[in-house]
């Protein structure tokens, strides 16, 4: 960081266009928050805030699916997190620590499943979960999404693991602890921040999933946050209200969530590239 | 503890020598290995195979109720695949796709390298700026994009009302084929621009700064300064972020469904939001035409692949 006079010209030009950006990047979710204390059916008046109200958020509260919504989506997701991160720890500390024959060919196949979209697998599972009657059970979007969570988690503590120096397994092994022991009792505990951060992304990665979501989830009481927001506006009703007023629910955990793990985790997401 | 060893053993109980020296490390990597093997292999040799019948809608195995109906479609060969290639649809799907993809990743790396200098600096009030501006990106994208609707909506939104009182007429964000695209550039790369800057200002704190000083000395002008040190010191990080992003550009769903449904008509349509049409909206939904696209989106995908390996390879990774 560079610590150097500037002209006032200089300063004003600096403050102004972070002004400028910050508002850009503030504006849609604040204009959201604003609009969901708005009265019913006021949802576009542009005063800023006018009889500000609750009743937007007793209406999807009291009124509809919202809270089996969020209920669905946080079973969903939570196993989805829990499952991801236990099956892809030992793999991430494997290939930070150990060179092994098809460990390369592991490494790539955990980069190029990353790139897999929605589209190739999309059909296949669904007529796989219809064939099993999953459909419109939370089993078949868990199973989906450990397709995306399983090879991420893996990919990002395989960063972390990087982290930690390796003396302090060899000590554990010196000190008699086979692979698996030093792994668990040693770098485990030290690896935790790292683990919370993996576990913390796929959350908010999960939670914000919309595809498979809308397609694999029919009948209102079915559905997940992502995929019941969409019920509120489409072709046949626009509860703009209620929309917001779901919006803001859904997006307050996550943000507060994201703003707790941000620091570390763009550590983790480019930690290849920032190792010299 | 690297413990490198493998090719090197002899024949005489090579495989017993192997297992002694790897079984742990494959055993470690078991469970990941088993559990993509179903969920990922399984399904994908699925689709590949459905790429080359004629299943749909009303011929796929299923279940209704208590009912188990059995599989009724046919091999059909590279039936699909031709007919998708003759289409024009699947080339102007492409074209945008990439279109798409460059214009978003461009403008989001530029936009977040700008800002990442400017905020890479000591001055009052830095860390709010830096809250402020990576805000879109603590939000969950689906939400923001119903933020954005609301912005844009053509009769009542706030956008067209401030136009509107500088006498300007209400623009037809959203469906108008041209400004539907601009549009839904603008929402992914408002959507992307807090990543690149949060990477690539941790890339512009790890640059030395007695370059910067003995650039100064040698009178280096700011613009040589970005030039010669800053742009080579972030190589290793943008490599990265611009491959990362482009990646999840290419595959960004939510922005395009929720925002247009790829339209007005399907002029906004991106290859992975055309394959969902073809298998979730369009009556009958057609699996097999879906799983076409689906393995030639693959196919592009890991055409791309190998050319991120190779970079990846270059910086010694992988």
């Amino acid at each position: 960081m560079r610590d150097r006079r500037r002209g006032p010209l200089a300063s004003i030009g600096l403050h102004t266009t972070l002004i400028l950006a910050s508002a850009v990047a503030v504006f849609p979710p604040l204009w959201l928050l604003v609009t969901s204390f708005k009265p019913k059916g006021e949802a576009f008046s542009t005063d800023v805030i006018k009889d500000p109200t609750l009743g937007n958020y007793g209406h999807v509260l009291g009124d509809t699916e919202f809270p089996t919504w969020f209920g669905n989506s946080l079973l969903v997701v939570g196993c989805t997190t829990v499952l991801g991160v236990f099956i892809a720890a030992t793999t991430g500390y494997a290939v930070s620590r150990f060179r092994f024959p098809g460990m390369r060919p592991l490494m790539w196949l955990l980069l190029v499943i990353q790139m897999f979209p929605v589209a190739i697998l999309i059909v296949p599972l669904y007529t796989i979960m219809s064939t099993l009657g999953w459909l419109n059970q939370p089993v078949s979007l868990i199973v989906t999404y450990l397709t995306v969570a399983v090879p991420f988690c893996a990919w990002m503590m395989k960063g972390y693991f990087d982290t930690i120096p390796v003396d302090i397994d060899e000590s554990g092994r010196v000190d008699g602890l086979n692979p698996f022991g030093a792994f668990w009792r040693l770098v485990v505990p030290l690896a935790k921040p790292g683990i919370a951060v993996t576990a913390f992304y796929t959350f908010i990665t999960a939670w914000a999933e919309v595809a498979y979501a809308s397609a694999f989830m029919t009948g209102e009481e079915n559905l997940t946050l992502a995929a019941g927001l969409q019920t509120f506006v489409n072709q046949y009703t626009s509860d703009w209200g209620a929309m917001t007023a779901a919006a803001v629910m859904i997006a307050t955990p996550a943000a507060l969530v994201f703003a707790w793990v941000q620091r570390h985790l763009v550590a983790g997401l480019t930690a290849g590239a920032t190792k010299s | 503890m690297t413990v490198d060893i493998g090719r090197t053993a002899k024949p005489p109980g090579r495989i017993r020598t192997a297992l002694a020296r790897h079984w742990y490390a494959w055993a470690m990597v078991a469970p990941v290995v088993i559990v993509l093997g179903l969920i990922i292999g399984y399904p994908l040799g699925r689709g590949v195979y459905l790429s080359l019948t004629d299943a749909d809608e009303t011929n796929v195995e299923r279940t209704i109720g208590i009912n188990h109906l059995p599989a009724t479609y046919r091999f059909t060969g590279l039936d699909n695949f031709t007919a998708v290639l003759k289409d024009e649809v699947f080339l102007d799907r492409l074209l945008w796709t990439v279109t798409w993809t460059v214009s978003c990743v461009a403008v989001t790396f530029c936009l977040g390298l700008g800002l990442a200098v400017l905020l890479n600096r000591r001055f009052a009030g830095r860390a709010v700026y830096r809250s402020l501006l990576i805000l879109p990106w603590a939000v969950p994208a689906f939400v923001s994009v119903f933020a954005w609707r609301l912005l844009y909506n053509e009769r009542n939104g706030i956008l067209n009302k401030l136009l509107d009182g500088g006498g300007i007429d209400a623009v037809p964000w959203l469906n108008d084929p041209t400004l539907a695209k601009v549009s839904v550039i603008a929402v992914n790369v408002w959507i992307g621009v807090p990543f690149m800057l949060v990477a690539l200002l941790g890339g512009l704190q790890s640059i030395p700064g007695e370059r910067y000083e003995a650039a100064e000395m040698d009178g280096a002008s700011p613009w040589q300064r970005f030039r010669h040190i800053t742009l080579p010191g972030l190589r290793a990080v943008s490599s990265t972020v611009v491959l990362l992003s482009t990646i999840w550009t290419f595959n960004m769903f939510p922005v395009i469904y929720l925002l247009t449904r790829g339209g007005p008509g399907d002029t906004t349509e991106i290859l992975v939001t055309y394959a969902y049409r073809i298998s979730f909206v369009n009556s009958p939904r057609d699996y097999a035409g879906a799983s076409a696209w689906g393995v030639l989106i693959l196919l592009i995908l890991l055409l791309f692949a190998v050319v991120y390996r190779r970079a990846l390879r270059k910086q010694g990774e992988v």
